[in-house]
């Protein structure tokens, strides 16, 4: 058998690695970033979210055709993404000028809380 | 079906076997990132068109639980990996042992959950009738921060003041946080149970460095539980806490 044993250092590297982008995060979101602070919260989560598939999940040493699968699944999560948020952000705006649709009150009968 | 071993006669060699088995479990988690994917469209929409019911909504959370649990579950799935390495070197013992921590880890987790949701319930934070944002500031219990409640009252205030329907859209954000984390916690749940069966299986000894797939297999199950996690947190705990 020739499969890849990865060793224990490189999983603790890693969970070390995590926990540091865990504390990042954190503190980054009391800091005011204005429009940045959704940018960076998103790229630390998908910082670690690459260390884990990479190392935890094994994909780094995994067949050529476990990767192709990988790589499929972020490219049609990026298609179902851009083309519903392209669609909401250009056709809202018919409805009613500088108004989107969504930010029209909720109907008066519709939940009476 | 006939087996000589832990070979299954379809296959040449374990390696193919074990092969063949991961990318089943990738091609089953592909569809589980278009699944959650659809919930964090969903939730991505709602927050752009209600950002001041979603970033209230967001700092009624309790950060500290948040976090600690983030850190209890990428601990879990170290043990899980550490499940996978002691399986592959041939430590039978530490097959058993890091997976019943990753078990503990993980029930640990379900049970902070437990905790937060009852905090909602008693704050009229439950999507429906008895929605109500002002209700918590209006009515501390015992062990509230007085001051931190404060805080919270004349946040929801200037928040009412943005947008008067904030509890009509305060609703979506809590739709979105216990459709998301309710979500999360079922698939939990799940893998638990995956967990307590290769623990009897490794109490067995059936795992060895020529056979543990069920091991590896699970471990990718786990793992990209914890991804989802990973962006959960943010995504749910940590909006416009620098207000």
């Amino acid at each position: 058998m020739s499969e890849h044993i990865v060793s224990p250092k490189i999983y603790f590297a890693i969970f070390a690695a995590l926990m540091i982008g865990t504390t990042l995060t954190v503190w980054a979101a009391f800091q005011n970033f204005g429009p940045f602070n959704i940018v960076i919260a998103l790229g630390i989560a998908t910082i670690k979210a690459t260390l884990v598939v990479l190392y935890f999940m094994h994909a780094r040493y995994s067949p050529k055709r476990t990767q192709l699968v990988i790589i499929c699944s972020v490219f049609w999560l990026a298609i179902m993404l851009a083309l519903t948020l392209s669609d909401y952000d250009t056709r809202s705006h018919e409805m009613q000028p500088g108004v989107t649709r969504l930010d029209l009150p909720a109907p008066s009968h519709f939940f009476t809380a | 079906m006939h087996r000589t071993g832990d070979l299954y006669e379809q296959f040449q060699t374990l390696e193919q076997q074990k092969e063949t088995a991961t990318l089943g479990m990738w091609v089953f988690l592909v569809t589980e990132v278009l699944f959650f994917g659809g919930m964090f469209l969903a939730y991505t929409i709602n927050r752009s068109a209600f950002s001041t019911a979603f970033g209230i909504g967001s700092n009624t959370l309790d950060i500290k639980l948040g976090a600690g649990n983030t850190v209890v579950l990428i601990m879990s799935s170290l043990t899980m990996a550490m499940a996978v390495w002691s399986a592959q070197v041939g430590k039978k013992k530490l097959v058993s042992i890091f997976l019943i921590a990753t078990l503990g880890l993980g029930t640990v987790f379900l049970g902070v959950k437990a905790i937060e949701y009852k905090q909602k319930f008693d704050h009229h934070l439950i999507p429906g009738h008895g929605f109500d944002m002002k209700y918590h500031p209006a009515h501390p219990v015992a062990g509230d921060d007085l001051k931190e409640l404060a805080l919270e009252k004349e946040e929801v205030d200037k928040a009412f003041a943005v947008d008067p329907d904030i509890n009509f859209h305060g609703q979506l954000y809590f739709s979105l946080y216990f459709g998301m984390t309710g979500l999360h916690a079922l698939h939990m749940i799940i893998g638990a149970g995956l967990l307590i069966w290769l623990i009897k299986g490794s109490f067995a000894g059936r795992f060895t460095p020529q056979y543990n797939t069920p091991v590896e297999v699970v471990g990718l199950y786990w793992h990209f539980v914890d991804i989802v996690w990973i962006f959960l947190f943010p995504l749910l705990y940590l909006i416009d806490r620098h207000r």
